[in-house]
Order: structure tokens, then C-alpha cells, then sequence
């Protein structure tokens, strides 16, 4: 997937205008974060899973190189192959391999974000193989030729006349004139379509949640199940998972699982958690003949023993993105990869490089409210602070920026200076704005009151005011 | 394109060569004990409260549950099910021995088949290996007297499950496995395949708006055979 995340400031303001996204933006913006707190407020132990939650991926990521290779073997004993990729190429050419090898036409595809990352599609469509995405959202997307703006609703921007008018244009097989009454005459054709695809396919593709280093499984949590058909009924089974995705046990896996599910959309488990461990067993009616998991680093290992290494237990639930006030205002597309929102403006710069994703560390509040709801405990914040500092460190913030921070340091290290210039600047813009008690333009703030306006001072900087009550509270 | 490649930029990530054999041999203690963490007190109840637990929770999950007081009531059950949801009576049954047992001539309008399910297929029966009572969640290993594809590709997905079998938390569940399962490749206790089902098929990707029958089934039924005096009330 090519990035527009350089351009996420022109980006964000198509967004802002763009009236369909905000109309699907405002009606979706609620429903994820009373769906967590409600399934969160069933469950006491909530806060201490979290914790536990934390130090299992900790534990594994310290010992990563254990856990694979513990992972790997028991993978190879119930018959499987790991093919070990440090690059997206590599695993792009890992997979085409597979499907050349075995003479696929079609390959269906569950919905996994890091084949977003490999944009594996487009590579296999260059090769003549068609892949067809089988979860809804992805579907859809596909047909539209658009990214997905979410990690687990992918296309929560569309509205019903968006899936209609794609339908219509794209299942050509059907009477034109046909009515959609509601949702589930979309859900319905969708459905007839792809169970014709599913039975089609030479080849089934899927990512995984987690792999099990104990029994050499890999898992993958779904409510459609698109994924179990597409891993069930074709012949050769393609798992795609990034090295960071091993846990040690199935019980580790329990705790891990009682904080997916809550966190993404409120459910206590989603409907289709499956573990799948090598072939077809003799004497099994169901099952793929070919087991392979294509397993990628693709940058992650950099991850480890630098600040970032915290991202590496994020177990992709996107509570950050649907508690975020800034996803929430431009939606998921103005990011400009695959990974949007809080996390993805952690994860992208490490993947793409902080030249061309530093926009999106600097798209934040500072808010806080994605690490108090990741499960995970990572402290997204902090690390847009450590990808800002880099950006400065390299020179990369423009240069006014770079003057302004200049200023403001100059200041920030003299109190007394500090202290005289927002004194003046407090009781200059208090008189100032005495009689409308707001500014709607000031001189090189033009960038923040074009949306709204600045409340006036009300004539004391919080110093003074600090310093009268203490008095006031000797006295 | 290698496995050392990648486990070596790990291990310089992690500032340190392979694990030591002594770290080694604690991680492996560790798989080998493969210890519980917290485990919810929601489930942890006594065996009536526990099995309507189950129930509760299946329902919430927009699943159905039918009790029955034994395995010979189980045909009558599925019988009058399908008859009251106005649904065919042509069933593909997993070749399970406790499913071939069951007396289903009292119902001889049931036409049965046994096997892995068809596109074809409308009614699917399986059979339930365990249940899970914190979250209404049926697990179904993939055996060949259980297949997979019984658990997706019919429009209605019929669980007979006997009561005995239901456990609170996840990790009970695992215990049986751990304790019952023999794969002839691995010689570990896990098959090839475990679904772990929770009501039916939904998808929320059309305005957010939940709807059953995605791409699995559109129903889930549950014949709940209660064979476990100490679950009854």
C-alpha cells in the first residue's frame, strides 16, 4: 500500500468536508466505547487481566527467539511449514510461491491487517491469481478499490447507499432493478455471492491473533466466519502472522482473549475463536492438505530494545482508535496507511520511516484516553512524545515550528522571564477583550482560531492567582 | 529469506546472544506447567448455577437452548425445533458414536445423512465436546467423527451437548482437552482444529448495525441433555 501519510494535513481537511465520512464518523462515533464499558463493567477482574495481560506479552517478548522457535518445531510436527521473512518482499514472494506451486486461480482471503502491510493483493493480482476478500467490511472495499479506514471495522465510513451503489455496479449477474428493503438484503447478496467463492478457491489466506509457542497453533477471533470457511475448504491453508503475535500457552491465551473481545466491540468472546494446528489428520473429512504460516518481522525486531518496544504487545483490539477524538474527527483514511489512529501513529513511523508518517505522532491531544483503555497498558502517548522528539532530533519539524519551540525554551528555563510575559500577555489580551470576552483572529495564531475561538484571559496569569489563595489560605 | 536472519535481528534487538540453556530450561518448565493466571469469578459457581450460567449466556449471544432430560429425548427435540422454526427435515449429522446412538427411528419423518456438511445442506448436527459457562461458548475440536465444516456452512447449526460437559471457565475446558485429546501426528492432546463457537454468525460492518447470518449459520441451537444429577436444581 503506497502511503499518503506525508500529506495527512491535506489529508484531514478533504476529511472535514467530505460529508458522507462525517455523517458515518458521528453515527459510529458512541457505539464503541458504551459497548466497552458495558461488557467491561460485567467483569470485576477487568483492570487486573490488564495487568496480566501486560506482563505475558512482556515475558514472551523477552524471550521471543525462544518462543519461536518452540512455536516453529511444534508447527512442523503436526505437519505445517514456517517460512521465515525478514521483509515484506520476502513474505510477498513466500506466498506467491504457494499459490504458483500449487496452480491457484483464486484465493480467498480472511481479513488480516498485515496483508494490508505486504498489500499482498495487488501482488498477486500482478501474477494473474485474483484474491477475494470474504469478510464484509474488506469485500466491499475491495470491490470499491479502497483501503480499509479501521483495523477491525474496515468499513464502518460507508453508509447503506455506499454499499448499494458498489453492489449494483459490481454484481452485474443480478436484476438492476432490484430493491434493498434493508441491512440484510445487502448482508444476504454478499453472503450468496461469496459462498460461491469460498467453494471456488485454491487457496485460503487468513492472518492470525495469536500463535501458541505449547501446541504450535495459530488463532484467529472472528464474528463472520469468513475466516474459518476460507481456511477450511480450500486445499492449501496460508496463515500470515508477524513474529510478535507468539504466546507461551493456551492459558496465557485465555487471559489475552477475556481482553480482546471486550475491548474491540464490547462482546465478552467474539463469536469464532479457532485454533488451527497443521493438516488434515487421517481420517478427517475437512481440513486443508497444505498448512503454511508465512511469518514476517518486517521491521518489528527493530522494535525491540528501543522505546518502541511497548507497541509490540499492542494485540490490534483498536479500543485506542475508537476512543481517540482525533480518529474520530478525520476518520481512519487521512492516516494514510494501514494502521490509523493512536496506534498507528506509533506503529507507522517505525515501519515507514518518521519522514514520511511525522504528521501523525503530531495528530494527537494528548488527551490520554488510549492508554487508559488500551488492555495492554502501552503508553501511546509517551511514544508520540519519543517520535516528536525524534522528528526534531532530525531536523524534519518545519522550520517555524522549530523557532517557536525555540522561543518557548528560552522562556520555559527562565521562570522570572516566563513569569513577566504571561503576565503582560494576560493582561494585554484580558483588556483587549473585555467586551466580547473571546478573540475569533489574533496575530500568528491564525491556525487555531480558524475553527474556534480563544476564551480571553481574565486578566491574572494562574501564578498570580496560585499565589493570592495560598495567601488567602495562611491568612 | 531465513530463519536465522530473523532470529538474529531478535536477538540483537534484545542485546544478547541465544537464550542460555538455564533460561531455556525455565521457559520450558514454564510451558510444561503452563499456569492459570486470574481466572473471572463469574463462572466459578455450583453446578446448577453454573449450567444456567451457560444458558444465560448463549441467549444473551443470540443462540437458543432446548434442555432435555436424556440422550433418547434428543430426536423429538430436534424434530419439533425444526418443525416450529418452519425448517426442512433433512439433517447432516456429524459420525459421532453417541450421535449414531441415539434412537432416531422415533422420528422417522427426520431424513439423516452423516458426514461433512455441503453447501447444500440447510440443518447441521454436531456434537458439542465441551461448553463454556463465563461466556455461553461451545468447543468443537475438529475430529474425523467431528467435522468442521458442520460448524459453518448450514444455515442452522444444532450442538447436542450433555450437561456433564458444561464447565465454567475456559481453562476447564482446555483441562479436558489436555486430559482426553490424542492426536495421532503431534501425539499431543490438540487436533487439528478447535473452534470455539459463541451464539451464531454476525457481522457489524454494514453502519455498524448488527446482523445474524454473516457467512456461518444464522441459527445456533443447543440440545442441552441433562445426564449430570448434580447440575439439576
Amino acid at each position: 500500500m503506497r502511503a499518503t501519510s506525508p500529506a495527512f494535513r491535506e489529508n484531514a481537511a478533504h476529511a472535514l468536508a467530505d460529508k458522507r465520512l462525517q455523517k458515518a464518523l458521528v453515527f459510529t462515533r458512541p457505539a464503541f466505547p458504551s459497548r466497552r464499558a458495558a461488557a467491561i463493567a460485567q467483569l470485576p477482574e477487568f483492570e487486573q487481566l490488564r495487568k496480566t495481560g501486560r506482563d505475558i506479552k512482556d515475558h514472551t517478548l523477552a524471550n521471543l527467539d525462544f518462543y519461536l522457535e518452540t512455536w516453529a518445531a511444534n508447527v512442523e510436527r503436526a505437519g505445517g511449514q514456517v517460512h521465515w521473512c525478514s521483509t515484506a518482499d520476502e513474505a510477498r514472494a513466500a506466498v506467491l510461491a504457494i499459490c504458483q506451486r500449487v496452480g491457484a486461480r483464486t484465493v480467498t482471503k480472511g481479513k488480516s491487517m498485515i496483508s494490508e502491510e505486504l498489500a499482498i493483493n495487488e501482488h498477486l493480482e500482478q501474477h494473474g491469481i485474483t484474491p477475494v476478500e470474504t469478510d464484509l467490511g474488506e469485500y466491499i472495499l475491495q470491490l470499491r478499490r479502497e483501503p480499509p479506514s479501521h483495523i477491525i471495522a474496515p468499513a464502518f465510513h460507508l453508509n447503506r447507499e455506499d454499499w448499494e451503489e458498489s453492489f449494483r455496479a459490481s454484481h452485474t449477474d443480478l436484476p438492476p432493478g432490484r430493491v434493498f428493503a434493508d441491512r440484510r438484503d445487502i448482508l444476504a447478496e454478499a453472503r450468496a455471492q461469496l459462498r460461491a467463492r469460498f467453494l471456488a478457491a485454491d487457496v485460503g489466506i487468513t492472518g492470525a491473533n495469536f500463535l501458541i509457542a505449547e501446541t504450535g497453533s495459530t488463532v484467529i477471533v472472528t464474528n463472520e466466519g469468513n475466516g474459518d470457511l476460507t481456511q477450511t475448504l480450500p486445499r492449501v491453508h496460508i496463515v500470515l502472522a508477524s513474529i510478535e503475535k507468539v504466546v507461551p500457552t493456551l492459558e496465557d491465551t485465555c487471559t489475552l482473549l477475556r481482553l480482546l473481545a471486550r475491548s474491540a466491540t464490547g462482546q465478552d468472546m467474539s463469536v469464532y475463536t479457532t485454533f488451527s494446528t497443521g493438516t488434515r489428520r487421517p481420517g478427517e473429512l475437512d481440513g486443508p492438505d497444505e498448512f503454511h504460516v508465512v511469518l514476517i518481522d518486517n521491521g518489528r525486531s527493530a522494535m525491540l530494545g528501543s522505546p518502541f518496544q511497548p507497541m509490540l504487545r499492542c494485540i490490534r483490539c483498536a479500543a485506542c482508535l475508537n476512543h481517540c477524538p482525533v480518529y474520530f474527527t478525520v476518520g481512519g483514511h487521512a492516516y494514510g496507511w494501514v494502521y490509523p489512529g493512536p496506534m498507528g501513529a506509533v506503529l507507522t513511523p517505525t515501519l515507514i520511516g518518521v519522514d514520511q508518517a511525522g504528521h501523525l505522532p503530531n495528530a494527537s491531544t494528548f488527551c490520554g484516553k488510549c492508554e487508559s483503555v488500551c488492555p495492554m497498558h502501552i503508553p501511546l502517548p509517551g511514544m508520540m512524545r519519543h517520535w516528536r522528539e525524534r522528528q526534531f532530533e532530525r531536523h524534519l519539524t518545519p522550520p517555524t515550528a522549530r523557532a517557536g519551540l525555540r522561543v518557548w525554551g528560552w522562556f520555559a528555563r527562565r521562570p522570572w522571564a516566563y513569569r513577566l510575559i504571561t503576565r503582560a500577555v494576560a493582561a494585554g489580551l484580558g483588556r483587549l477583550g473585555r467586551k466580547r470576552g473571546r478573540f475569533s483572529s489574533l496575530p500568528l495564531a491564525g491556525g487555531w482560531t480558524g475553527g474556534r475561538d480563544l476564551p480571553a484571559p481574565e486578566g491574572a496569569t494562574f501564578f498570580a492567582r496560585y499565589a493570592r489563595e495560598q495567601r488567602a489560605g495562611r491568612a | 529469506m531465513s530463519k536465522e536472519a530473523v532470529l538474529g535481528a531478535i536477538r540483537r534487538g534484545l542485546r544478547r546472544g541465544p537464550v542460555p540453556d538455564d533460561l531455556a530450561s525455565g521457559l520450558r518448565a514454564r510451558l510444561r506447567a503452563h499456569p492459570r493466571h486470574l481466572i473471572p469469578a463469574r463462572s466459578l459457581l455450583p453446578r446448577p448455577a453454573q449450567v444456567a450460567l451457560f444458558i444465560r449466556n448463549v441467549e444473551k449471544e443470540f443462540g437458543s437452548v432446548i434442555r432435555v432430560p436424556g440422550p433418547t429425548d434428543v430426536p423429538a427435540a430436534i424434530a419439533d425445533y425444526l418443525a416450529a422454526q418452519n425448517l426442512p427435515s433433512a439433517l447432516v449429522l456429524a459420525p459421532h458414536p453417541e450421535l449414531q446412538a441415539l434412537p432416531w427411528a422415533t422420528r422417522p419423518l427426520l431424513r439423516l445423512r452423516e458426514g461433512r456438511a455441503e453447501p447444500t445442506d440447510l440443518v447441521s448436527v454436531q456434537h458439542g465436546y465441551a461448553a463454556i459457562a463465563e461466556t455461553g461458548t461451545l468447543m468443537l475440536p475438529g475430529t474425523p467423527d467431528r467435522p468442521t465444516t458442520l460448524n459453518l456452512l448450514a444455515d442452522t447449526a444444532i450442538v447436542v451437548l450433555l450437561a456433564s460437559r458444561i464447565v465454567g471457565p475456559l481453562e476447564d475446558a482446555w483441562d479436558r482437552l489436555r486430559a482426553e485429546g490424542h492426536d495421532p501426528v503431534t501425539g499431543g492432546f490438540l487436533p487439528r482444529n478447535v473452534m470455539l463457537v459463541t451464539g451464531p454468525s454476525r457481522s457489524a460492518d454494514i453502519e455498524s448495525t448488527l446482523e445474524l447470518g454473516a457467512h456461518g449459520p444464522r441459527r445456533l441451537h443447543v440440545v442441552l441433555v441433562d445426564d449430570d444429577p448434580t447440575a439439576i436444581d
